[in-house]
């Protein structure tokens, strides 16, 4: 039921709205404004653009953002579709301390399972090079720590959508002469899959948005385009940056309104 | 039945990643924070608690309580505490709004909403360098709270928003037809009704709140480190990782008790709905 809402509620609730969009509406703009320093506008100009394109090292990070994000959210959404899926179908005696291992990654501060990596790595390192073997933060560090905190989100996600049915699904699909994995792949699968998808994108996502523990868990050699904007907001800022921030919020608003016309009409059904 | 065999089909793999990069990282940190800097980012023997003091304020150095540490800590928990405070303010009424409008609006709303929740969190809080210093705001416990607000808020509003989408207004109206004031009619037939999401909106907000280093070290300078910030740099420049490790494992613990006393308040559902 619709209630009538006070005029003043609507105002404020716009005022959020402009206070949501005012930072994002400054970057778009101050990535076309003709001069070096934002804060003043010397006139419009596409050169930023230009000079982002060049760059090695923006090309090189984008490329590493998204291959960590693309491996992560695979492995990620198997592991978690899977445990999504135990979660489901099981009683479980030791279903709440699943459940508080599954939330753990999502409510620690990302800064302390950061630095709780980074010191993992190089324990483990040390423990390598007794045997001869050694590795560097890198790639495959950066990668096992976004999967890391993908699976909990993927999981949960699963499981949610699968909440509402019961195992008789199962139970009738064997009846009806289903053999376990095909009942699997015929019945429960289809059933899980928006909440696979959803799982999955947001697990992409999260990769994508991710600076924090990437920062810690990726050395010196190794950037992604979250840790590379931190290192050059702190070195100053440069247009050029901002013209990769107003991309990237294209990009976003794109992959938003995109899965949320993809994913709402099956999330109905 | 979960058998060995099932168990490895599908809790297995998920279950055992989170037990080796997250809960022995987790090890890791705790024996690290009993050890020894030896060297710059290098630990070693003798076990020792002199971290564990140095978190509590204690310097074994000069054998004296010293309130720095304190206070870092101190302003970390008064800057969340703030920064939810006006979380709340801005995104309880923002809840109502958005879940009384018809679906379609209410539909492009929460994207509207959803859209700045999703932009990168760095690119958010880097914008209001440009807004902020004309004002000569940057850095400043200002732009700190301020950049906080802003990139904490939607996950503030999500969950009261799906709160308030259940309320029963039927108690609303019940209670003003015996007679109750507008104001006692909300306080009584429908505050209580949006608390389950209230109080997770709170946590959602909080926990980053008090974790974030990277809002007050791009917003914030060196004069507003906070916990966060020290946890940072002695893994960055001061390189004490026994120390960094203690600070880190306060940080954990505090977030985990909060939560722990949610979930004897809210149960094991209240916990996966948090999520």
């Amino acid at each position: 039921m619709i209630r009538r809402t006070h005029p003043a509620l609507s105002a404020w609730a716009w005022l959020v709205y402009a206070f949501l969009y005012l930072p994002i509406m400054v970057l778009v703009v101050f990535s076309f404004n003709d001069s070096r320093f934002g804060a003043t506008w010397a006139g419009f100009t596409t050169k930023w653009y230009g000079v982002l394109f060049a760059r090695a090292d923006v090309r090189e990070a984008l490329a590493h953002t998204l291959e960590i994000a693309l491996l992560s959210t695979l492995v990620s959404t198997v592991l978690g579709t899977l445990v999504g899926l135990g979660l489901w179908r099981y009683t479980l005696r030791f279903r709440t301390a699943l459940t508080g291992l599954l939330v753990l990654p999502i409510v620690v501060p990302d800064v302390v399972m950061g630095v709780s990596l980074l010191m993992f790595y190089s324990f483990v390192r040390q423990g390598l090079e007794r045997l001869g073997w050694t590795f560097d933060n890198g790639f495959w560090t950066v990668l096992l720590a976004h999967v890391t905190f993908q699976i909990s989100y993927v999981a949960l996600t699963v499981r949610s959508r699968l909440a509402g049915y019961g195992p008789e699904l199962e139970e009738a699909a064997r009846d009806l002469g289903a053999t376990g994995l095909q009942s699997f792949t015929q019945v429960v699968l289809p059933l899980a899959l928006p909440g696979v998808l959803a799982g999955a994108l947001l697990a992409f996502t999260l990769s994508l948005d991710d600076f924090v523990v990437t920062y810690f868990a990726s050395g010196s050699g190794f950037s992604t385009l979250p840790v590379l904007i931190y290192t050059n907001v702190k070195r100053g800022v440069t247009p050029d940056i901002n013209a990769l921030s107003a991309l990237l919020v294209l990009v976003t608003v794109v992959a938003i309104v995109a899965a949320n016309a993809l994913l709402r009409p099956r999330r109905d059904t | 039945m979960l058998t060995v065999r099932r168990f490895f089909a599908t809790l297995g793999p998920g279950v055992l990643w989170l037990a080796a990069f997250l809960i022995v990282p987790a090890l890791v940190m705790l024996g690290y924070s009993f050890l020894t800097r030896t060297d710059l980012a290098q630990v070693g023997t003798p076990w020792t608690l002199e971290s564990w003091g140095r978190v509590f304020g204690y310097d074994a150095l000069f054998q004296e309580w010293t309130g720095d540490n304190v206070r870092v800590l101190w302003r970390s928990v008064w800057v969340a505490t703030l920064s939810t405070a006006l979380c709340v303010l801005m995104g309880y009424p923002l809840a109502f709004y958005i879940a009384r409008q018809d679906a379609r609006r209410k539909n492009l709303l929460l994207l509207l909403l959803i859209i700045p929740f999703w932009t990168n969190f760095l690119i958010r809080v880097y914008a209001w360098i440009l807004i902020l210093r004309p004002f000569d705001l940057v850095p400043s416990l200002t732009a700190t709270l301020l950049g906080m607000v802003y990139a904490f808020v939607p996950f503030f509003v999500l969950p009261v928003y799906s709160s308030v989408e259940k309320i029963d207004w039927r108690l609303l109206e019940a209670a003003e037809d015996l007679g109750a004031t507008p104001a006692r009619a909300f306080m009584t037939a429908v505050f209580p009704q949006t608390l389950p999401g209230l109080v997770a909106g709170i946590l959602l907000t909080f926990i980053p709140a008090l974790g974030t280093f990277v809002v007050s070290d791009i917003l914030g300078g060196a004069k507003t480190a906070l916990v966060g910030n020290l946890i940072q740099n002695q893994f960055g420049q001061a390189g004490d990782w026994p120390y960094g490790s203690a600070l880190s494992f306060l940080l954990m613990g505090a977030v985990l008790l909060g939560l722990w006393a949610y979930a004897r308040v809210a149960g094991q559902k209240g916990l996966e709905e948090l999520v």
